[in-house]
């Protein structure tokens, strides 16, 4: 087996104190502290190149603090095997020769250990988590042969073959048509029942009031971390998109210009 | 008739051991070479091979001439040349390809300067270049056998692990898969095919066979295993092949193989243009 590391039940689930990581000397994330409790549900949300990303990989244990720590259930990450991982879908070669069974079989491995082949059990959890997500009739198809929920959907049920306990989701809703949007944020739900905890990066301020328990405003620095409606203030969203904040028709309005690929501006009232 | 042409080049000892290196060499490529083709590392194959003709030659001077104890030789710098290149590319400071296009030039010509001491240097840099399959003897077939049989392994053993860390590496990471330490046991295993075919395809062709036959099964199928199954077939197919054409044309061995490797290709590429418009 790889090592792994057990986890200490008396600690959060996810520790974060003073973490700064600088890329060749340029902040993405400067002295970021907040912890979360098994369960939650967490949107980051901020503009684009606030640090979500690095944030995200930071608290996976791929990139590395250059000051202050991450821990889960009470140690480094680097270790844990209860931490899903779900990429940005521009990030993925979908051309890559593999069935979508194939990627969920992906999440058993690091229990799995080297040399040893999956066992019926794994298919097994491969199955249900396929069931769960409601993509079993599409377990033999090429990857990229899926609509942009359905990817979406994959890599969920990838973490659920992980077990994860702490899903990190990479802008899981961007470019999603509405329903597939609506698909992801109900199994988001399902998640909840079962004790996971979630945090979505996302650029949507109305879908991360809505479905979310609290909301991280991110702009390098931790803007402000709290239930919805103590977060998206007009002051906080100042803070965290700069001067873009403007009333329209005696209400304010934010618009974003600058943070969706597809350039679409977010409101919020 | 028929029969005849195929078996008659076959009563000849080395085009025997030389249909048997060929095929052998094929397949330990095109199965390393689904991972050339899928993590978009060409240049570097094409690089690596390059870049041991120092070592190769260097071994040809101290043995004096000898070419058995060439493979010990090519074996040696492959896997250095891998370590050192994987070693660049991690360094950020300058881009990726420019840092490999750089050494790989130095050291191909110091190789060349190296060879170009010794008096039948056309004749034997001919041979480092572009290989002579039909020159292998039954020790070189040996050593094929078995260190082209210890990457097959490798590559079966890891079959999970280095499937995961060329999807996805950050979810390799995430599942604790030692990342770096896999990282370069596939570097090795490119290494030590490149050492294990250098007599067959020689330096400048090696990437072909690390490139074309992975490219062709890349295009027929949607599955991992079936990719490296499919490649190893075409590998060994045009291994066969390409040396009847190399026998009854009378053409280099190497490049009749690559010639017919290159075939598949087209007709694999032409294929699926024309099944893909219906």
């Amino acid at each position: 087996m790889y090592p792994h590391t057990h986890h200490q039940p008396d600690q959060p689930i996810l520790d974060v104190s003073h973490l700064t990581v600088r890329y060749n000397g340029r902040a993405a994330l400067e002295d970021v502290t907040f912890h979360l409790h098994v369960g939650e549900r967490v949107a980051i949300v901020g503009p684009n190149g606030a640090g979500k990303s690095t944030l995200i990989k930071a608290v996976a244990g791929v990139l590395p603090p250059t000051s202050g720590e991450v821990k889960v259930f009470g140690s480094m990450p680097g270790r844990h095997v209860c931490i899903g991982y779900i990429p940005q879908r521009s990030q993925v070669d979908w051309n890559f020769p593999v069935t979508v069974a194939d990627v969920v079989m992906m999440g058993r491995f690091a229990k799995l250990g080297p040399l040893n082949w999956p066992r019926k059990r794994d298919w097994d959890a491969v199955r249900r988590a396929l069931e769960t997500v409601d993509l079993a009739d599409l377990a033999s198809r090429q990857i990229g042969q899926l609509s942009g929920g359905q990817q979406q959907r994959m890599f969920i049920a990838r973490a659920l073959a992980q077990e994860a306990e702490l899903m990190l989701m990479d802008e899981p809703l961007t470019g999603l048509d509405t329903p597939s949007q609506e698909g992801i944020l109900s199994l988001l739900d399902r998640l909840k029942r079962e004790n996971v905890t979630v945090m979505v990066a996302t650029h949507d301020l109305d879908q991360a009031a809505t479905h979310f328990d609290r909301i991280m405003l991110l702009n390098h620095r931790l803007v402000a971390f709290g239930p919805p409606a103590d977060v998206l203030h007009t002051d906080n969203l100042l803070k965290a998109y700069g001067g873009r904040l403007k009333p329209v028709d005696g209400q304010t309005v934010l618009s974003v210009d600058s943070c969706c690929d597809e350039g679409e501006h977010d409101h919020v009232h | 008739m028929f029969i005849d042409l195929l078996l008659h080049p076959l009563s000849y000892e080395f085009m025997a051991r030389g249909m048997i290196a060929a095929v052998l060499v094929g397949i330990v490529c095109a199965v390393i070479g689904t991972y050339v083709v899928l993590r978009g590392m060409a240049f570097f194959g094409d690089a690596l091979a390059h870049t041991i003709l120092p070592g190769i030659a260097l071994g040809y001077l101290i043995s004096g001439g000898a070419r058995d104890t060439l493979f010990w030789w090519a074996l040696g710098t492959a896997v250095l040349a891998a370590l050192g290149i994987g070693a660049i590319s991690r360094n950020a400071e300058i881009k990726e390809d420019t840092s490999i296009g750089v050494i790989f030039a130095g050291m191909f010509a110091l190789g060349i300067a190296l060879i170009s001491t010794v008096k039948s240097y056309a004749v034997d840099l001919t041979h480092f270049l572009f290989g002579d399959v039909l020159s292998v003897s039954s020790h070189s077939l040996w050593l094929i056998l078995i260190f082209g049989g210890f990457v097959l392994l490798m590559v079966f053993a890891f079959y999970k692990e280095f499937m995961t860390l060329s999807f996805d590496p950050v979810l390799a990471a995430t599942l604790r898969l030692p990342v770096g330490l896999l990282n370069n046991i596939l570097l090795a295993l490119i290494a030590v095919t490149v050492a294990v075919s250098l007599q067959t395809v020689g330096v400048a062709l090696m990437v072909a066979m690390l490139v074309t036959p992975a490219a062709t099964a890349y295009l027929l199928t949607n599955r991992l295993s079936t990719m490296m199954l499919l490649a190893a077939l075409f590998a060994s197919l045009a291994g066969v092949i390409g040396l009847y054409l190399s026998f009854y044309l009378s053409i280099a061995s190497g490049a009749a193989i690559v010639l017919t490797a290159t075939v598949f290709f087209m007709l694999a590429f032409g294929w699926k243009k024309i099944s893909g418009r219906s």
